[in-house]
């Protein structure tokens, strides 16, 4: 009963926080808000039960990327004043369109998979893992079964790094 | 009942008074050792040998009139200290002080809880805290706080990254990221792990000197330079929690740091039974000792090392320390591995 | 699992009417995160640990865009001085 709780407040501040994201005029607020969000994420997660995945959002995303936001943000914002009007080119009800069709989408694919409920998943997919705690499975399962896209995401943070190192340079 | 809610909310009420309280004389402890160094005396009117100063100072600080420029942002600018302040407070509901003890009747732990990510929350909540310094630094709405402040951040993540990569040599020897897993680990391998790694701790230390942006680290705020850095526009109470959650991030790095490399509450030697008469000092008072000794060295090196100009800081960041943290990562998995 | 289909809506919605490209990039941010917590849900209702690892791989793209869509944004302001992604149209005469 405290769980439906917890996870209805959390998922309300997670929607809200996002919504304010999106429509805030200043930039700089808007980069606060999506910190807070992501904190709210965190907290979402250690209610699932993934603490390792909580820590790793606090420390990557809400510590690290929103940061690289933040100083970009101040690096553009130093000589320009906020956004002005809205552009009459914008087809924001196109936007608003789509975006009510995607959702009705997977709104109609919920109820029908609810309507007709599909065979358990094979067992296979929780077999135990010799160690137990969270963070040791996720651990167990990056190094043995999921060892090669493990070694591809760390050359792509290669790839990336000196990516953004060249971009970012003055002169070549 | 009352082991759920009261238990662990008098342990935060007693930690958290304890800390503030700790916060407030660590700045008479510095200004007096400092002033030793210096062949002088230091605070000495308010009280006896200037006991009462931080008392005098707090007072002052309240009374002081609360100044918010014209076009800063309000909301930002009130949130910024506060920024600063939450996360070097809340790192101490993982730190453990020391191991059961008993009183009336109950089994009482001295760790107000222990996660089994006890590390990484630690290590999460010390990247949030450079939020407050970037805040900071925009909200003022001036140049000089927003370049000083721009330079503090960038230091501190830079650092960030060569602490973590020390910390996961320390979570490679140990096994476990709960915080006392870590000591039990030691107390179980009857070796502080300051010794097992020594590289490790020295990185970890000078890592811990420039997160906290204290000397010789602390160009980005000291007087000479950029006419005050990020805090130039902050006076009063505000200035006051800036203050204090440098000095509270100084206990953070120096309680983590006796936990991690020290032992935690063990006392020195473990397993040599000559030296057991060295038990009748509690474990928490062991802790307390060990923790002293770092911010002793942490003001002593304050006192001493001239100040590191902002490029030469950036190079031993990226150039010296990653790198040595990174071998010695790689050392002590081979050695990890072949000792199994 | 409707959180997650909410926050994706709000994240394309995002996308879609804002000019500014840095908060482009922030709604991009929130729909990866709206998977994430798909991922971490199933994970937890299947009690496997699987949706976990792959959300881990998530992050670790998401941060590897970041940087490389930040150095991007850094290096066309550079030259055009604007943030307003209706002038970012350097392919057109």
């Amino acid at each position: 009963m405290a769980e439906s709780i917890a996870f209805y407040t959390i998922a309300a501040f997670i929607l809200g926080f996002a919504v304010l994201v999106v429509t805030t005029r200043d930039t700089v607020h808007s980069v606060l808000f999506l910190v807070v969000d992501f904190l709210f994420v965190a907290a979402l997660y250690v209610l699932l039960g993934a603490q390792f995945l909580a820590a790793i959002q606090i420390l990557v995303y809400a510590g690290g990327i929103v940061v690289l936001y933040l100083f970009v943000v101040m690096l553009v914002n130093l000589k320009r004043p906020p956004e002005e009007y809205r552009d009459p080119r914008r087809r924001s009800v196109l936007g608003f369109g789509l975006s009510a069709a995607v959702l009705a989408e997977l709104g109609l694919i919920a109820f029908w998979s609810r309507l007709n409920p599909a065979p358990p998943l094979a067992a296979s997919a929780a077999a135990a893992l010799p160690v137990t705690g969270n963070t040791e499975q996720v651990g167990w399962l990056l190094y043995t079964s999921y060892l090669i896209p493990f070694e591809i995401a760390s050359m792509l943070l290669l790839v990336a790094m000196i990516g953004a190192i060249v971009l970012a340079k003055r002169e070549l | 009942m009352i082991d759920v809610f009261v238990i662990p909310l008098l342990k935060v009420v007693i930690v958290l008074n304890a800390t503030l309280v700790g916060v407030t004389y660590m700045v008479l402890l510095e200004r007096k050792v400092i002033a030793w160094a210096q062949s002088r005396l230091g605070p000495m009117r308010v009280g006896p040998y200037g006991i009462l100063q931080p008392v005098a100072d707090a007072v002052k600080l309240m009374l002081k009139e609360d100044i918010t420029p014209t076009r800063a942002d309000k909301w930002v600018f009130t949130a910024a200290p506060i920024i600063s302040m939450v996360p070097a407070l809340i790192v101490y509901a993982v730190i453990p002080f020391g191991d059961r003890i008993h009183l009336f009747g109950r089994d009482i732990s001295l760790y107000i809880t222990d996660i089994n990510v006890g590390l990484l929350y630690i290590v999460s909540v010390a990247s949030v805290g450079v939020y407050g310094i970037i805040l900071a630094g925009y909200a003022s709405n001036s140049k000089f706080p927003l370049l000083a402040s721009l330079r503090a951040s960038a230091q501190l993540i830079s650092y960030e990254v060569a602490v973590t990569l020390t910390l996961v040599s320390v979570i490679l020897m140990a096994g476990t990221l709960s915080m006392v897993g870590i000591v039990r680990a030691q107390e179980s391998s009857h070796m502080w792990f300051g010794f097992v790694q020594p590289l490790a701790f020295a990185i970890f230390f000078i890592g811990g000197l420039a997160e906290t942006n204290r000397a010789p680290f602390d160009l980005p705020e000291a007087e000479q330079e950029l006419t005050g850095g990020f805090h130039t526009e902050y006076s009063g109470m505000r200035f006051a929690l800036f203050f204090l959650a440098e000095y509270a991030n100084m206990i953070v790095v120096s309680s983590v740091a006796t936990t991690l490399f020290l032992g935690g509450w063990l006392r020195p030697f473990p397993n040599v039974a000559a030296l057991s008469f060295l038990g009748i000092i509690p474990g928490w008072m062991w802790f307390l000792i060990k923790s002293f000794i770092f911010l002793y060295v942490f003001i002593w090196v304050r006192a001493t090392l001239p100040r590191y100009r902002y490029d030469q800081l950036m190079n031993i960041g990226w150039k010296v320390l990653i790198p040595l943290a990174i071998a010695n990562l790689v050392v002590t998995g081979i050695i990890r591995v072949a000792l199994l | 699992m409707v959180l997650s289909a909410a926050l994706f809506i709000v994240g394309v919605v995002g996308v879609m009417i804002r000019r500014n490209i840095i908060i482009i990039f922030m709604s991009i941010e929130l729909i990866l995160n709206a998977v994430n917590i798909n991922l971490v849900a199933y994970s937890s209702q299947q009690q496997n640990v699987v949706g976990q690892v792959f959300a881990v791989f998530v992050i670790a793209v998401a941060a590897a865009e970041a940087a490389v869509g930040l150095g991007i944004i850094l290096a066309f302001y550079r030259n055009k001085e604007t943030v307003n992604i209706d002038e970012m149209n350097l392919m057109r005469w």
